[in-house]
């Protein structure tokens, strides 16, 4: 094994790393604030809302991210006639993926509470919504933060196939040093580490929320 | 202060309520018994529509809540409810708990409803758990927060769905003591429950209801002693005799 290539390359993971960073960033964030809505309208009573709430995640969770991407990156362009730049053309699509998954989670954390919280909280002469935002959903995300945790590193780790439409994420670092080097192994071990370091550092973060949040058992 | 106009509720093909017309006045402690199934949660919680009726009015100080026009959560506002289960909001501490909708609804400013819910918890005798989380307290103590959260929005009538029903024998003395002192001072009481001491006790009135019917009404002397109906003393013979 021979790593001597990292002294000259190192600069190109740095740069992987940060663009994963904030991939992963921006689709979280919107992940979650899509999930939320979603989740609202699939739970809401509107006909409307919640067939296209269901529909969407059934279809996006029925159909490979890649495909999602080819999409986003080169059907829209034909149809819209606007070309994303790559990165955004990314965001996009990762973050219409998980906001699916993130939805069906956040339902499931709603549902998980307690149907007498909500008639206390109306009882009181709160409306749905404000009842919703500081009795329920905090309560919800509580019960979630677990299976939270997980979706999010998945989504980091599956962010590495935007690297396919020439985004400089880890992933793409990783295979032009495996292309200029010659030597495939070590480079994409050096690609493994980086994403592992990451999860793992985010999976420790959210066991620090948990313990945070568990403050009132 | 509340009165019921030819209420119905259906649960699909269940006929809980079938008609209910009754009145329900300032200051009066009226206590509603009967056999379980008999529909008198079902009523209590029609009352301030967590339940949604099938059919009828109800006229809360003579603005019919049923109506599209009026916004419910405006009436909730003067009608606290205290439930069975407590239902306290296990994240906020007890005076959070208590705070919370005096300052979202109310726009009470936090250190006026944080002074307010001192003192209504030391009403209810339990000032030193304030800063407490729900999960550490028992389910008397629970039951006497859940009843200072819904004191503090200051409400004209006290709706009480079966409020000792899930505590532990041991506990059902304070919480009862707790609804004594609201009912001294003159609060409008509808209280369903289980409890017949309290509602002799302290009832003006005791309504008895079967099969989604309100069979008898009367002061708890009355009803108590020489009920009037059969289902009501076959009822009576068999909650006293326990």
């Amino acid at each position: 094994m021979d790593f001597s290539f990292l002294s000259r390359y190192y600069p190109m993971y740095i740069t992987g790393t940060l663009n994963t960073l904030a991939l992963a960033f921006f689709t979280l964030l919107l992940g979650v604030v899509f999930g939320i809505v979603l989740a609202l309208m699939r739970l809401s009573k509107n006909p409307i809302l919640k067939g296209f709430a269901s529909s969407y995640i059934e279809f996006i969770r029925g159909t490979p991210l890649l495909v999602q991407l080819y999409i986003v990156y080169y059907g829209l362009p034909q149809v819209t006639g606007m070309r994303f730049p790559s990165f955004f053309a990314g965001i996009i699509a990762l973050t219409v993926n998980s906001s699916a998954y993130i939805a069906e989670i956040i339902r499931a954390g709603i549902l998980s509470v307690d149907a007498g919280q909500m008639e206390a909280v109306r009882s009181l002469g709160m409306s749905h919504t404000l009842s919703m935002r500081y009795i329920i959903i905090p309560q919800a995300f509580k019960n979630i933060l677990p299976a939270l945790g997980n979706e999010f590193i998945v989504v980091i780790k599956e962010s590495a196939i935007v690297s396919i439409i020439g985004i400089y994420d880890i992933m793409y670092s990783g295979n032009i040093i495996r292309g200029n080097t010659y030597r495939p192994f070590e480079p994409l071990i050096i690609v493994a580490i980086i994403y592992f370091i990451i999860t793992f550092g985010l999976s420790n973060l959210m066991g620090i929320a948990e313990r945070r949040m568990r403050i009132s058992d | 202060m509340i009165k019921v106009e030819n209420l119905h509720k259906n649960f699909k093909d269940l006929h809980v309520l079938k008609g209910i017309n009754e009145e329900f006045h300032k200051g009066e402690v009226v206590v509603i018994i009967g056999p379980s199934g008999s529909g008198k949660s079902t009523l209590l919680r029609c009352l301030n529509r967590l339940e949604e009726p099938s059919d009828g009015k109800i006229y809360f100080k003579s603005s019919n809540i049923m109506d599209k026009s009026s916004n419910i959560n405006e009436h909730r506002e003067h009608m606290g409810m205290v439930f069975q289960h407590f239902n306290l909001f296990p994240h906020l501490t007890v005076l959070e708990n208590i705070t919370l909708a005096p300052v979202k609804v109310k726009n009470t400013s936090p250190e006026k409803a944080k002074e307010t819910g001192m003192e209504l918890l030391e009403t209810v005798g339990l000032k030193d758990k304030a800063y407490v989380y729900p999960a550490k307290l028992s389910g008397g103590q629970k039951q006497r927060v859940a009843i200072a959260r819904a004191l503090a929005m200051f409400p004209e009538v006290m709706l009480f769905d079966e409020p000792t029903s899930a505590l532990d024998p041991e506990m059902v003395g304070e919480v009862l003591e707790v609804m004594k002192k609201l009912a001294v001072k003159g609060m409008t009481m509808i209280v369903v429950t289980h409890e017949m001491g309290f509602a002799k006790e302290m009832g003006d009135r005791v309504l008895f209801m079967d099969q989604g019917n309100i069979l008898e009404t009367g002061l708890p002397g009355e009803v108590f002693n020489d009920p009037k109906h059969s289902r009501t003393r076959d009822f009576l013979s068999k909650v006293l005799r326990a």
